[in-house]
């Protein structure tokens, strides 16, 4: 082979090599950071809810909380984000006319371009109030129903998983909507036409054609779009109120902090190794969920795509 | 339909039948869900930016505003600008992509013109689709891992890029590769044949064909890191002074700035807090919205001419 | 310049498949060689393989010889790339490059290669669009896009551009098939005017084409379905067209297959 070629295919496979090993090099750096902490533990890791670490010769910490809040804010986020995406979706491939279409889909990107500092504070400082008075309403009228008692943050309904979850869904719905869009394009037309020509209505021909062809993509966008609530930090840290004293008690009025909103939060806290570890350590617990949400996705989405 | 047609007979009135009404009200409630649904995902959207642009509007239209630093002025007192926080966001994506491009652009080329069929770029394609969902906070973990406990070096804003790289190369590797495969294998054979060899073929013939849309989404993705706040929170201090030197030292960003006023600040509109984490918020949009509007402008120019 | 072609017993392999079956002809040089047959008889890979352009599919393989003036291009010191420098190609689809303007494609080969000689690659290119009938038309737009010409064109942009770097073979695979019948007789007239100077090779489903432009035709056809395909019969055009030696062959030019 010609020099030039040996060295241009040795750089990008090398580059390409780079990117594998990287993950591996993530995942390895925060464990071997993790493990002083986690030695130094004197609370069970999983099964605690406590957290303090501020005093590296006395570490008790657990990702309990951790992990529900961060659950039931993806949770009620996609609760919301998902009839709505597919909504969009199904808007844009079958009802839009042809050549808006197109420029609606840029207003959904849009919603990607935003920062999410801005949602946040958009969330807390402007939404949050907008929409106290139906919280309150809901927490009264259904304060028998666990999941929307008043919560470990109460009397206030703004800094809660509820708020949260909302802001988040409002994020997801570009990424959710673009990979679900996608999948409906390719919904083969032969199977459209038949449908047409047994005079089918346009709601039967989608949900006869388009809903069973890109039903897994849809699932995978969703997927994807778990995978980006489990990690969204700086929206949440500004959202959720820390209660105090009290821990996730199965309401979304409830507050807390997720793994990616706790560790942000604390970032003063980082100045020895050892408490440092202990944030690490939450840290390496989101590489792995989001890393095992990823590739449920892709697996789910690829599978349909079948490339 | 009557029971006992002949086929030799044209079809008995009413030969197109009203399709019943029950299907027509499903097909109405089905196309008023859908318009529902992206309107949505239009009112948020709309939401913010009436948000951002009605409260941020206020300090901005002053040349202070962009000339400044807020050095000289007491955090809670009026005047002074965000000069240096613009130069702070600009400088770290600029050197974020100075690294990322090229690496992104390397692994795109190895998995467009070198890699395919093969295992290895399986795995690579695989593993930058998982980048894509590192959450930032864990990429910020993992430079700090890296950068400040094992090499031992402070915080700075050289780290704060490198997380950013983390974050912004699966975005450039996916763009460029999808621009790459457009390039017609065509003109790659049509180069072969006048005994232009491959490495050459791919920098002089295929990528030039392909920059336009490349160019297009390296600024999307600058773009989008620009906006990014939890690798700074971890990896750089806050500076209220203009600082050009991203390996030493503290220093100002657009989000950093939002976040510090979010903390000291009281957020009562009209408050100087108030006014200036909007007045952020505005800049931080508006220097997105330019650079989505260069992209667009520079791939138009640099597109292949039909004329 | 123009050079004699020697196929010696040539098999060729995608893989484990076994593709094309034991080609031996000769190509005289100035002349022009039709490749017939139905479609995938195997003679657009044989094509390929006179210029090494099969290559570039990972897992093409070639066994056997071919002899350009007495030397083996496939002989192990042989770099591919010289190969394809001394012998052009035009393809089914005009494809000019489309970041260069006319002017920067003719000599594409001759710039990529190094030549930098500003007034030296204005006389080549000079001489190579004249040489495919070319300069005429283009003369006073050398600086537009290579995408701005038509269909019948471009085409003659890519002949210009493989003669520019004078090569010793014109390789052309099914160059007329994406063109109107008018730009189709241009480019058959053209044909007509080149092999003064090149030897040529021509790939056409067209028997019509093959019968006007060519000297001597091959005629290659399948084993059967799945199987590989191979030279049925090397003959003068005309002979093959009115009393061939084949039955097949007849078969095959009075459409009974195909």
């Amino acid at each position: 082979m010609r020099p030039g070629d040996r060295i241009f295919k040795n750089m990008t496979t090398g580059a390409g090599i780079f990117v594998v090993v990287l993950i591996g090099l993530i995942g390895l750096f925060l464990l071997v950071q993790a493990i002083p902490a986690l030695k130094a533990d004197k609370a069970s890791f999983l099964l605690s809810r406590a957290w303090s670490t501020s005093d590296p010769t006395n570490m008790s910490f657990g990702i309990l909380d951790l992990l529900e809040v961060t659950i039931a804010t993806s949770v009620v986020a996609l609760i919301f984000a998902m009839p709505v995406s597919l909504g969009i979706a199904l808007f844009l491939t079958q009802y839009a006319p042809k050549r808006l279409a197109r420029a609606f889909a840029y207003v959904i990107d849009l919603l990607a371009a935003v920062p999410s500092i801005i949602f946040g504070l958009w969330g807390i400082l402007v939404l949050a109030p907008a929409i106290e008075p139906f919280s309150n309403w809901i927490n009264k009228t259904f304060s028998w129903f666990p999941l929307l008692a008043p919560g470990n943050v109460a009397p206030s309904v703004r800094g809660t998983i509820f708020t949260a979850g909302l802001v988040l869904a409002v994020m997801l719905l570009p990424i959710i909507t673009s990979l679900t869009r996608e999948v409906f394009e390719r919904t083969p037309t032969p199977h459209i036409e038949g449908a047409l020509a047994l005079g089918a209505t346009r709601w039967e021909v989608i949900r006869t054609t388009v809903l069973p062809f890109g039903k897994a993509g849809y699932i995978g966008a969703s997927m994807l779009g778990l995978g980006r609530a489990l990690g969204e930090t700086i929206a949440l840290a500004v959202i959720l109120l820390i209660p105090v004293g009290r821990f996730f008690d199965w309401s979304i009025f409830d507050g807390g902090a997720t793994f990616a909103s706790k560790i942000a939060a604390n970032y003063s806290e980082f100045n020895n190794v050892t408490s440092a570890g202990a944030y690490i350590a939450a840290g390496l617990v989101l590489f792995l969920l989001t890393f095992l949400v990823n590739f449920a996705a892709r697996a789910v989405i690829s599978d349909k795509k079948g490339d | 339909m009557t029971t006992a047609t002949s086929l030799s007979a044209p079809a008995s009135t009413p030969a197109f039948q009203q399709v019943s009404l029950k299907r027509k009200v499903k097909n109405g409630v089905a196309t008023t869900l859908v318009w529902l649904s992206f309107l949505i995902a239009v009112v948020p959207l709309v939401w913010v930016l009436y948000t951002v642009i009605a409260n941020g509007i206020k300090r901005i239209p002053y040349s202070n505003w962009w000339g400044q630093d807020l050095g000289s002025v007491l955090s809670d007192e009026v005047g002074g600008g965000v000069l240096h926080a613009i130069i702070g966001t600009l400088l770290q994506a600029l050197v974020c992509g100075i690294i990322a491009v090229p690496l992104g652009l390397l692994v795109a080329i190895y998995l467009v013109e070198y890699g395919r069929g093969t295992k290895l770029a399986r795995v690579t394609t695989f593993m930058v689709d998982i980048l894509s969902g590192v959450p930032s906070i864990v990429a910020a973990l993992f430079i700090y891992a890296l950068w400040i406990t094992t090499f031992g070096l402070p915080r700075s804003a050289f780290a704060v890029s490198l997380a950013l790289v983390l974050l912004m190369v699966p975005v450039v590797v996916r763009s460029s590769e999808e621009m790459l495969r457009i390039v017609p294998d065509d003109l790659r054979e049509a180069s072969y044949a006048l005994g232009v060899p491959k490495w050459k073929t791919i920098v002089k013939i295929v990528l030039p064909t392909a920059l336009s849309g490349i160019i297009g989404g390296v600024m999307m993705a600058l773009a989008r890191v620009m906006g990014e706040t939890a690798p700074l929170l971890v990896l750089v201090g806050y500076s209220s002074f203009v600082n050009f030197n991203v390996f030493k030292g503290e220093m100002a960003s657009l989000p950093l700035l939002m976040n510090n006023e979010r903390v000291t600040n009281s957020m009562t509109p009209g408050s100087v807090g108030f006014d200036r984490i909007w007045g952020a918020a505005l800049t931080l949009v508006i220097i997105i919205a330019l650079i989505n509007l260069l992209a667009t402008v520079i791939s138009r120019l640099v597109a292949p001419k039909k004329k | 310049m123009a050079k004699r072609i020697d196929v010696k017993d040539v098999d060729i392999y995608y893989g484990k498949f076994h593709a094309v079956d034991s080609v031996t002809l000769q190509v005289p040089p100035r002349s022009v060689t039709a490749f017939i047959g139905p479609s995938g008889c195997g003679k657009s890979t044989v094509l390929r393989t006179l210029n090494r352009m099969h290559e570039v599919i990972p897992g093409a393989r070639v066994e056997g010889k071919v002899l350009l003036d007495g030397e083996d291009i496939y002989a192990s010191n042989v770099d591919p790339v010289q190969v394809r420098r001394t012998i052009g190609m035009v393809f089914q689809r005009p494809n000019p490059f489309p970041t260069m303007s006319i002017g920067d494609n003719v000599v594409a080969g001759l710039k990529l290669a190094g030549t930098k000689n500003g007034e030296k690659l204005k006389d080549i290119a000079e001489r190579a669009l004249r040489g495919a009938n070319l300069w005429n038309e283009v003369k006073d737009r050398l600086n537009k896009p290579g995408g701005s010409l038509s269909g019948g064109q471009q085409q003659r942009l890519c002949i210009a551009r493989a003669i520019a770097v004078q090569p010793d073979v014109l390789l052309m695979d099914e160059p007329c098939s994406a063109l109107d019948p008018i730009s189709t007789l241009a480019i058959e007239d053209l044909i007509g005017e080149l092999k003064k100077d090149y030897t040529i090779v021509i790939v056409t489903h067209n028997m019509q084409q093959a019968a006007r432009v060519s000297d001597q035709t091959a005629f290659f056809n399948l084993y059967g379905v799945g199987q590989p395909g191979r030279l049925v019969e090397l003959n003068d055009t005309e002979k093959i067209f009115s009393n061939p030696n084949e039955k097949a062959t007849e078969d095959y030019i009075s459409g009974r297959f195909g």
